[in-house]
């Protein structure tokens, strides 16, 4: 075996564990999505462009309640800006690739991607081949990502309308929520960015949704600098 | 609703973000308080996200006993707590939901 299917297989190894968590997130998505009143299509794509589950189930939300689409992609924005941690954190490691190699990794780069990625850099070191083990890792993680989606999407399509399914979707932030919440600063953060978006409901164009986040987020990041 | 819209500059956006500090490395300083301020990105947008589907029915700040949503809600987060587990706390919060609109 030559060294980079090596690394490769040794990306694809570490990402199988994450993938009891991502596959049943995957076909929840799906099933939201088509429940929203997404096309299965455009369920599908936004699950091979976007890429990136918690974006997703946040468009799906907000395609229910008809937000204008400017406000979803800046809301899209504003929650993957996160990504941009990973990105710098990736940047001097991935240096010496070509441009090619550089844009490839960065659309694979999601939050199951770099977690395994980053501990494997700080275990092993940079190497000539450890690129390949990112790669492994992104592209496990998006074939997954898409079998997934198309499977609740089939699926989704027999749920009755009685069911509530939409709860389902509060119900999943509230789960991504919580393990977050380990701080002073985070709660603080999350606990005003709610406040906020009630006290802002009936802005136009859900601005109420943008206003708290930013609300938040300063708020968090006051407390972090004043401690 | 332009949904094909959102998807691309959706997906043009994410990518950007990705790929924006790879492909700028050792060209720009990342900001300390930047980078402090993308810790809260995700408790901010998500309670953002989760208190007005909890607390807000048919418009109105409803935070009475009848409020299905809010009991449910308020039951999954505790579940949450102590289960760390994405698909416990749906399913948890499900039943509460289903339970409550059946019996009461």
């Amino acid at each position: 075996m030559t060294q980079q299917s090596k690394k490769f297989w040794e990306g694809v190894r570490a990402e199988i564990p994450l993938l009891i968590g991502v596959f049943p997130f995957g076909m929840i998505y799906g099933a939201l999505a088509l429940n929203a009143g997404l096309p299965a299509l455009a369920a599908q794509l936004m699950s091979s462009i976007v890429f990136a589950g918690s974006a997703q189930f946040i468009t799906t939300q907000l395609v229910r309640e008809s937000t204008p689409e400017l406000i979803i992609v800046l809301t899209i924005a504003v929650v993957n800006l996160r990504h941009m941690l990973y990105s710098a954190s990736l940047a001097p490691r991935l240096a010496s690739l070509s441009t090619r190699w550089k844009a490839l990794l960065s659309y694979l780069l999601t939050d199951e991607a770099y977690a395994p990625t980053i501990i494997h850099y700080e275990k092993e070191g940079l190497t000539p081949y450890s690129h390949w083990f990112l790669l492994g890792t992104g592209l496990t993680l998006w074939i997954t990502w898409q079998v997934s989606t198309a499977l609740g999407i089939f699926l989704g399509a027999a749920i009755p309308e009685e069911w509530s399914l939409d709860f389902a979707l509060p119900l999943t932030f509230i789960a991504m929520l919580i393990p977050v919440l380990k701080n002073r600063p985070a709660i603080a953060a999350a606990v005003s960015a709610g406040i906020v978006a009630l006290i802002a409901y009936s802005l136009p164009y859900r601005l109420g949704l943008i206003l708290a986040a930013l609300v938040g987020i300063a708020i968090g990041t006051f407390l972090e600098e004043s401690q | 609703m332009n949904i094909w819209l959102v998807l691309l500059l959706g997906g043009l956006i994410t990518f950007g973000i990705r790929f924006s500090l790879i492909y700028l490395f050792g060209r720009v300083e990342f900001p300390e308080t930047m980078r402090k301020a993308l810790h809260y990105v995700p408790p901010a947008v998500l309670s953002a996200l989760i208190f007005p589907e909890l607390f807000i029915r048919e418009g109105a700040l409803t935070l009475s006993l009848d409020n299905h949503r809010m009991i449910a809600g308020l039951i999954a987060i505790l579940v949450a707590w102590f289960s760390k587990n994405t698909l416990i706390t749906i399913l948890a919060g499900m039943a509460a939901l289903f339970l409550l609109q059946f019996f009461l």
